[in-house]
């Protein structure tokens, strides 16, 4: 019985109520991996990591210059979501594209936000993802955050929040699609027993809302990926995405701007793409416009994007709504365009560019975490608890010399799972990132990707920082009766 | 298609199959070797020779030992043609077009990469005698994933191209392996010894059973004339361009015997000059100058090819 040692402590539990008493939703998963050995369980979880690096499910790690490919680590024990809880947390996630969207619309053409004073101008104007060029810029329905993948957690009293919003290029996507395939394959008597949210229809979805870009008149309309080619660290996503929607790869170099449209270099001759689904930051799409030392954009793109003649998703300037100190404003914005109190409520965050907020973060150091506001991936943060006082010197230092690049919420204590470490079932801390789609309408595919911290007792989820992943249940009902094999 | 598609699809192939071909003659020489009689001297030279790039083997290595030729043509990753990098830059190129590509051949040229690395990881070269079949099966597995789950369109005849020309070239080369053993010994024609070279250098191009089927006795004559002018065996020159030849035209839009780009012309060319070759004019020439001059032309095909399709500049 491998879950009979297993202790949730003083700590959320996704699975456990407490000691040996599992959730409902849980329960037959639990009787299921009891039901197996040690050595079993070890060994599927063996099949299904050789499954991924087969499959060539991997992704390279930045600092490491060997270019090697890692799998990102898979753990079979998945996380479980009561269909009642999603339910609401969909609600909560549609609630706040909708209002981010509007926000940044708004920001990019009228500003009535800034205008009504409801966040202060300079917030948005000194956000490094704020861009210029991108006034008065309206993408087909006013859409710009066509995907997002939004990250929330859940502290130690079961609460949820919102953590950070993705609304650049979130990567992750095509792991809850291919951990979903090895673990039906692992675990497919649960899957008959129990009622568990199918996640297989994103890539239809996602082709829906970039053809939802182009004008109806245009037949036969072409859709291309961008990517920053195979050296980067999400390429495997790229490509995957790209063979799941049939559209064209295409990397920077593969396009050109001709006779006013955006083309790619075929086997013919050149030939327009319609719709770009770009996996590159804004900065470096244009190099005439933004960054001029990128190699990976095709320059005079802005200028076709600005006369419509392609579609771009996300659009072009949506990095502003990640910046950290945007995110801190999000309750005003869903107040101000929606009339709606928020739903899945923000993590409590101290600005400190406001004196009082930073005076106070300043003296708790050691209990807050301090992020910069424009990095993201887990980069660019001190987790006060955990640092030496040096480093919180440090950070203190670099608040006070730029108040405008750095927030600190109350260090959550994150939910936990059980999780196949060494010769036993141990609690890891989890976040979850689902990915949301606006296209006709606001689609969030059930579950999402479960990061799971894999170093005993941390916090840092991110795959570059020895994070790995779980499949995600949402599990709407189980059948008690189901027969299990013994 | 993407060019740059078009192209990694096309070296994915090219990559693919050298690598099987370098199992082949390195395999065909070890097989020599173990029938010689005692006494006769190793030739491994030749096979450096033949890879055309002796001055880089010169430089990192120095002496033509048997070792210091297997670890360079096999493992060695620093240089570009040993069957190591083929793989390497052939899963490259695989991983750069996978959404084009069927998952299948993706997930075989991977396994085919990580096979060969652990080889390599492992570096034994007393183990080689199993690991060349290996490597020629894995090779045949890829095309026949890549044929039997990749809708033949244009992409699929980008690979058959690649992969056609460089099997036309290597089957050249092979030949010359035998060209070079037998030169010091001219006086060896006709021997059992010869014999047995000239069946192992057929077994080598997977050619010894079908020869047999086609004209019994083995002969010099009738060997070179299989390998080279023989229109239905898969790894005969002829064939190989006869083949490419078609998917030029499904790519290029042109029937056979006419021509829009200059690399219909190239390949169209050298295909009907086959068409009408004997094998008295080879010998003639020297089967060896014959062999040279294929190999140039064949490399002509192969930049026409780059030229009309992968190098498109914008106006």
């Amino acid at each position: 019985m491998l879950f009979n040692a297993y202790d949730p402590g003083d700590f959320y539990d996704e699975l456990f109520v407490s000691k040996g008493h599992p959730r409902a939703e849980a329960e037959l998963l639990i009787r299921r991996v009891n039901a197996m050995s040690l050595v079993q369980l070890k060994q599927r979880q063996q099949a299904v990591q050789n499954a991924l690096f087969k499959l060539g499910v991997t992704f390279n790690v930045y600092s490491d210059n060997q270019g090697t490919e890692r799998i990102f680590p898979f753990d079979v024990i998945p996380r479980i979501v009561p269909g009642h809880e999603w339910t609401w947390l969909e609600k909560g996630l549609k609630q706040r594209i909708y209002a981010l969207n509007c926000f940044i619309h708004d920001i990019y053409n009228d500003q009535k936000i800034l205008r009504d004073g409801v966040i202060p101008r300079h917030v948005v104007e000194s956000a490094p993802g704020f861009l210029k060029p991108c006034m008065g810029l309206k993408p087909p329905g006013n859409i710009w955050c066509h995907i997002t993948g939004t990250d929330l957690v859940r502290d130690r009293d079961g609460t949820w929040y919102v953590l950070e919003d993705n609304m650049r290029c979130p990567s992750g996507v095509s792991y809850v699609l291919e951990n979903r395939r090895v673990m039906k394959t692992t675990f497919p008597h649960l899957f008959a027993a129990m009622d568990i949210a199918a996640v297989d229809d994103y890539a239809s979805q996602l082709l829906e809302t970039l053809l939802n870009l182009v004008p109806e008149t245009l037949i036969n309309p072409r859709v291309a990926v961008l990517t920053p080619g195979v050296y980067n660290s999400a390429y495997f996503e790229h490509s995957f995405l790209a063979q799941q929607i049939g559209a064209e790869l295409v990397e920077g170099r593969d396009l050109v701007v001709s006779d006013g449209y955006l083309k790619m270099r075929t086997t013919k001759g050149l030939e327009r793409v319609d719709v770009m689904y770009r996996r590159i930051d804004d900065d470096f799409i244009d190099p005439q416009a933004f960054r001029s030392d990128s190699l990976l954009g095709v320059p005079g793109l802005l200028e076709v994007y600005r006369a419509g003649r392609v579609a771009i998703a996300n659009a072009l300037g949506t990095g502003v709504a990640d910046d950290k100190l945007t995110y801190a404003y999000v309750p005003q914005m869903i107040r101000y365009y929606m009339d709606e109190d928020q739903i899945i409520p923000n993590v409590p965050t101290f600005i400190c560019e406001d004196p009082t907020q930073q005076a106070h973060v300043l003296a708790h150091l050691d209990q807050l975490v301090v992020k910069a506001t424009n990095a993201s991936g887990g980069y660019g943060m001190l987790v006060g608890p955990h640092a030496t006082e040096e480093e919180r010197q440090e950070f203190g230092d670099r608040i006070r010399a730029n108040p405008r690049g750095y927030i600190a919420q109350p260090t959550l204590c994150l939910s936990r799972v059980p999780t196949l470490i060494g010769d036993g079932l141990e609690g890891c801390h989890v976040d979850l990132r689902p990915y949301i789609l606006y296209g006709q309408d606001i689609y969030v595919n059930p579950g999402g990707l479960t990061r799971v911290a894999l170093k005993r007792g941390s916090l840092v989820v991110n795959s570059s920082q020895g994070g790995g992943s779980k499949d995600t249940w949402v599990v709407n009902s189980v059948d008690p009766n189901a027969q299990l094999p013994v | 298609m993407l060019s740059r598609v078009a192209d990694s699809i096309y070296w994915m192939n090219r990559y693919v199959e050298r690598a099987e071909n370098v199992a082949r003659f390195v395999d065909v020489n070890l097989n020599l070797l173990l029938d010689a009689p005692p006494g006769m001297e190793q030739q491994w030279e030749p096979l450096v020779i033949t890879t055309g790039d002796q001055k880089l083997f010169q430089e990192r290595y120095g002496e033509a030992s048997a070792d210091n030729i297997l670890r360079f043509l096999t493992f060695d990753r620093e240089y570009p043609n040993s069957i190591i990098s083929c793989l390497r830059s052939a899963r490259e190129n695989a991983r750069s077009v996978r959404e084009v590509i069927s998952s299948e051949m993706w997930e075989q040229v991977n396994a085919f990469y990580l096979m060969v690395n652990e080889a390599a990881d492992q570096g034994l070269l007393s183990e080689l005698h199993a690991f060349f079949p290996e490597v020629k099966m894995a090779s045949h597995l890829f095309a026949g994933v890549m044929d039997a789950t990749m809708a033949h369109t244009e992409g699929w005849h980008f690979g058959q191209l690649g992969r056609l020309l460089e099997r036309a070239d290597k089957t050249g080369r092979i030949l010359d392996v035998k060209y070079y053993i037998l030169l010091p010994a001219v006086t060896d024609v006709g021997s059992p010894l010869d014999d047995l070279q000239w069946i192992a250098l057929l077994k080598s191009a997977s050619a010894y059973e079908m020869y047999r089927k086609s004209q019994y006795r083995i002969t010099p004559r009738g060997v070179t004339e299989f390998l080279i002018i023989n229109r239905e065996f898969p790894r005969s020159i002829q064939f190989c361009l006869i083949q490419a030849e078609q998917s030029l035209h499904q790519i290029s839009g042109t029937t056979s015997g006419t021509w829009r780009t200059a690399s219909d012309r190239a390949l169209g060319r050298l295909r009907s000059e086959l068409d009408y070759l004997t094998i008295e004019e080879v010998t003639e020439r020297g089967l060896h100058e014959f062999l040279d001059d294929l190999q140039v032309r064949l490399n002509e095909v192969g930049d026409q090819i780059f030229a009309d399709f992968f190098a498109l500049e914008p106006l």
